[in-house]
């Protein structure tokens, strides 16, 4: 494969990075009891919505879910609004009424964060359809796990979509486990991708942790989608390190299985590669990293500097 | 613009009207555009023809992914008319609707909002047994963040679809498919009702009968002959039963004295314990008996017809719970 720029690398690693870095202070948060919150740690998949939004315009639309703080960041959601939403103040990115698994943004694209597994579909499925009536080009990316493949959801959507021909592009970031449920015992089929066949689109399975097959995945797809030739699932197969959800301490993963994919940790290893690849030196990558940690800081100053949502705010926004 | 017409040709008008005049709002369905016969009623019969089949799109069958696809055109600022076949077909993209259409303003705090009409109809008498005929309003009226509107004649189903798709919210519009023939005054073009506003349909001072969708049909029956019998009835259809416009409620029962609601959804937990509640949180020290409720049986809707017409009620268990109120004395207690 043809390696890309090196400012193309540059921007991946610096969102997989943001991301990285992000997680774990909310788990630090977490652990020292400054926050509380239902997290679900995305440490693993960084290198999925990092290759894909590089690809993206900010008006092109994203539709996530709960594990899907990092496809917000990689869109291009403001840290500090998410630190402000997860500690529950006025200032953040749904004034506190949504939390981690409901962010909206969509001064970046970000429309949807949903907690109901599978249910993103219809709706990027709206999205795209709404793309396709006023002709504006835009793109919508839904991202789910391999569980949500199995919900009926899933199925009408994609067969919606080709239907339709409507430019939206469904990402299955499979890190193997729905919940605790391995993917073989909930799934009847070896690959998500294999699915797509069924609906008529291309289906195509990479490896989510090498950035230059996502990205490559992710530039097909998406050309495909604003020349109006329809739908494409990409199937990401990934791993997450830190369990379904915070306390998880995934006793469901056979030993050899997490020890592989930890040695197989994306995000090292992408940084070795820019280094060897002379993309970056070691101090220019350090610089960056630096940047992203003060950047890291003033967001969580700032959500905890917020004011809390004022209680009266209870009735608001229930209608118009 | 007829001067008379039934509720088919109301919705028919009101969709073409909203398509004419208004360039984000389409249609979505199963079998709603021409070349699949326009409707299996003909609701929306020579709409696609006249708008397009891109604005009056027939969809595969898939409530979850069509009604789904209609919240995300929604949040995108565009105004989807979404059609469920069949009240009871809801249950298959309930979670469109309650976890998602009606949440979105809010968990968002008030940045993406869902103005998207969910149309659909119900109703018994056609013997179409338990999955065919079911009155659910209750199921959406108990989720903040959507309205329900159920008109109950011609010019009420235009006005309020008008309305409807004009809103920033989500409504749900159920017709009653018993009624849809029925003809009365047509209103006229562009012509809205607002939302959230009960009609009063004949005043009276003894007991305050309230009703939506096809009750109407029966409570105004029971209101005339009983006004030949001395009891002056008022008659409340409440258009809207989410949010019910409580005032013009409590005001006309603190008038008379009594109330009566009725419906034809089953009685358990339905919109009839909650506007009896409601009355009697408000106007208490008014009432001269307590609230009446007439309703359907607690049980699934049965198919023999002799079955069916036991299982909602008649116009003699409104004419007999209107007597019982006024006969109410303070010895029953
Ligand atoms: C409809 C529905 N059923 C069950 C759940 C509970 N639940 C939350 S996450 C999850 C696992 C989903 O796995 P997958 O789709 O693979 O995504 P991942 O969490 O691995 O990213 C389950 C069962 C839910 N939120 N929604």
């Amino acid at each position: 494969m043809v390696k890309l720029e090196n400012s193309i690398l540059l921007s991946i690693y610096e969102k997989m990075t943001r991301i990285k870095m992000n997680d774990e202070r909310f788990i630090a948060e977490m652990s020292a009891g400054r926050i509380t919150m239902p997290y679900y740690s995305a440490r693993g998949q960084e290198c999925i919505p990092a290759s894909i939004s590089v690809l993206l315009n900010s008006d092109d639309y994203l539709v996530t879910i709960y594990r899907g703080i990092h496809d917000m960041l990689a869109k291009g959601v403001p840290a500090k609004l998410i630190w402000a939403e997860l500690a529950g103040r006025e200032t953040g990115a749904c004034k506190g009424k949504g939390g981690p698994m409901h962010i909206t943004h969509p001064a970046t694209g970000c429309m949807l964060t949903t907690g109901i597994v599978g249910a993103g579909l219809p709706i990027a499925t709206g999205l795209a359809l709404s793309s396709k009536m006023r002709g504006d080009q835009r793109v919508t990316v839904t991202n789910f796990g391999d569980g949500a493949s199995n919900i009926g959801a899933f199925h009408e959507s994609l067969n919606l979509a080709s239907v339709w021909k409507l430019p939206v592009i469904f990402v299955c970031q499979n890190n193997r486990y729905a919940e605790h449920t391995n993917f073989a015992k909930g799934t009847a089929c070896d690959s998500v991708a294999s699915r797509a066949s069924s609906y008529n689109m291309p289906g195509v399975q990479v490896d989510g942790n090498d950035p230059q097959a996502v990205y490559a995945a992710a530039k097909a797809a998406i050309e495909r989608a604003r020349g109006g030739d329809g739908p494409t699932l990409i199937e990401a197969m990934t791993f997450r390190f830190n369990g379904h959800t915070m306390g998880d301490a995934g006793g469901y993963i056979p030993e050899e299985e997490y020890k592989t994919a930890k040695e197989n940790d994306p995000y090292p290893i992408f940084r070795a590669f820019l280094e060897e690849a002379s993309v970056a030196t070691a101090e220019a990558l350090n610089e960056l990293d630096e940047a992203i940690s003060l950047e890291l800081e003033e967001a969580v100053r700032f959500a905890y500097d917020s004011p809390l949502v004022d209680a009266s705010d209870v009735l608001k926004d229930v209608f118009a | 613009m007829p001067k008379n017409e039934n509720i088919i040709s109301a919705v028919n008008r009101a969709l073409s009207y909203a398509l004419e005049n208004d360039k984000d709002v389409f249609l979505m369905g199963e079998d709603i555009a021409d070349e699949e016969g326009g409707g299996v009623l003909k609701v929306t019969h020579g709409l696609s023809s006249k708008y397009g089949a891109d604005r009056v799109l027939s969809t595969p069958i898939s409530e979850m992914a069509f009604t789904g696809a209609g919240v995300g055109a929604a949040i995108a600022g565009m105004k989807p008319v979404v059609e469920i076949m069949l009240m009871n077909f809801t249950a298959v993209c309930m979670d469109q609707i309650t976890n998602h259409a009606a949440k979105i303003r809010y968990m968002s705090g008030g940045q993406t909002s869902v103005p998207m009409v969910i149309r659909t109809m119900t109703g018994s008498g056609f013997q179409t047994g338990g999955q065919h005929s079911d009155f659910l309003e209750a199921w959406f009226c108990h989720t903040p963040g959507l309205k329900v509107v159920m008109p109950s004649n011609a010019k009420d189903a235009y006005g309020l679809l008008l309305s409807a798709i004009n809103d920033p919210d989500p409504v749900i519009y159920i017709e009653h498919t018993a009624s849809y023939w029925n003809e009365g005054e047509a209103a006229e073009d562009g012509e809205l009702i607002p939302i959230g506003k009960a009609n009063i349909v004949k005043e009276g001072n003894d007991i305050t009968l309230i009703g939506y969708s096809r009750s109407m049909m029966e409570i105004s029956m029971v209101a005339s002959k009983l006004q030949g019998e001395g009891i002056s009835c008022e008659v409340i259809d409440l258009r809207t039963v989410s949010p019910i416009d409580y005032d013009t409620v409590v005001k006309s029962v603190k008038k008379t004295g009594r109330a009566l609601i009725a419906h034809e959804a089953v009685k358990s937990f339905g919109v009839g314990a909650e506007v009896s509640a409601t009355i009697q949180e408000r106007a208490f020290k008014y009432l001269k008996a307590p609230v009446a409720r007439v309703a359907s049986k607690d049980t699934p809707v049965p198919f023999a017809k002799n079955l069916e017409t036991e299982f909602t009620y008649a116009l003699s268990d409104i004419e007999n719970a209107v007597l019982s109120c006024m006969n109410y004395v303070e010895s029953d207690k």
